[in-house]
């Protein structure tokens, strides 16, 4: 048994399928001191859980490019002529 | 920040009861895209979807000086579209209100496949992980830059509609967790479910795409050291 497992088998170590389930809470910056400093000691030692943080962190607010188109631009001028003589009429 | 909102909103709304219709337009082209997002959550179409969206701009114009400013405008602007679209959608049995339809898709579901991880009684490392994520070959302009916009694209699709609408908001439209929050009326917690098993759902099917090519990309690898050892051999030879 080498050190290192030692370390990873604290009884207080976080599972990695435990990990991917608190991402997102700690991304949002919700995710209590105490629960922070369990997932970094073990993002210390696991290379998995780490490019897993490192993936969902790419998709945080990442994808501005696929916005839809908004409404047409027919709707969307007869709104405002609209709003013209609603407001002025 | 918050108070530059409401800033912001008092003089939008101080415009629009003016009869500014540059500060209308605004609103408008600021606002519709993620409203026709929020409306197909309860109309069975884009066209529908747009319909509702121009009525609720119709609303607005109407019910301006009704506006308290207790709620953000954003937020004003979004329930009115929601009252409108559930009452359009009920004509087709749609008008769930969102925060049931957020309870209904949180099944529990894990955010990775269970079959990765070592089993729960793992002499040494239980609930480890059995086969790690890769390191994806992102290009540098990002992951919707390449092949994988598709990819992305057919997943968030693919996902449950409270799901999707949140991911949506959030990812797409840059929207704050507190205004996704106010403008579907669910809880911190149920927004955050949400965006969790949105996110990792598509964070799978990326990461199915990449883990296709490296496959192939193995093999190319292979062939190509085949060919040198072969070229290797010609030219000793």
């Amino acid at each position: 048994v080498t050190p290192d497992v030692l370390v990873n088998s604290q009884a207080d170590d976080l599972a990695c399928n435990e990990v991917v389930e608190m991402i997102t809470d700690y991304l949002e910056g919700v995710l209590p001191a105490a629960e922070v400093r369990r997932l970094e000691r073990h993002l210390a030692t696991c290379p998995g859980c780490t490019e897993y943080v490192e993936q969902m962190r790419a998709l945080a607010g990442s994808f501005q490019g696929l916005a839809e188109d908004s409404l047409p631009a027919a709707m969307r001028d007869g709104l405002i002529a609209a709003f013209r003589g609603f407001r002025n009429g | 920040v918050p108070r530059a909102t409401a800033h912001d909103d008092e003089g939008l709304a101080a415009a629009l009861r003016a009869g500014d219709a540059d500060a209308f337009a605004t609103l408008v082209d600021r606002q519709s895209r993620a409203m026709i997002r929020l409306a197909m959550v309860y109309v069975p179409s884009r066209a529908a979807a747009e319909e509702v969206v121009q009525e609720t701009w119709i609303a607005v114009m109407r019910g301006i000086d009704g506006f308290e400013g207790r709620a953000s405008l954003k937020t004003w602007v979004f329930r009115i579209l929601t009252n409108l679209a559930m009452r359009s959608g009920a004509r087709e049995r749609r008008s769930v209100p969102f925060s049931a339809l957020a309870q209904a898709e949180d099944t529990g579901e894990p955010a990775v496949d269970p079959d990765r991880f070592l089993p729960g009684d793992h002499a040494l490392f239980p609930g480890h992980w059995a086969v790690m994520p890769a390191r994806w070959p992102t290009p540098e302009e990002g992951l919707l830059a390449g092949e994988t916009r598709g990819v992305i694209v057919a997943a968030i699709a693919a996902l449950p509609v409270a799901q999707r609408t949140v991911i949506a908001l959030r990812d797409i439209e840059g929207w704050s967790s507190e205004e996704v929050c106010e403008a579907l009326e669910i809880s911190a917690g149920n927004q955050r479910i949400l965006l969790h098993r949105a996110r990792s759902r598509v964070r799978s099917a990326i990461e199915s795409y990449y883990g296709a090519r490296e496959a192939i990309r193995d093999d190319a690898v292979t062939a190509e050291g085949t060919g040198a050892t072969a070229k290797q051999e010609t030219d000793s030879a």
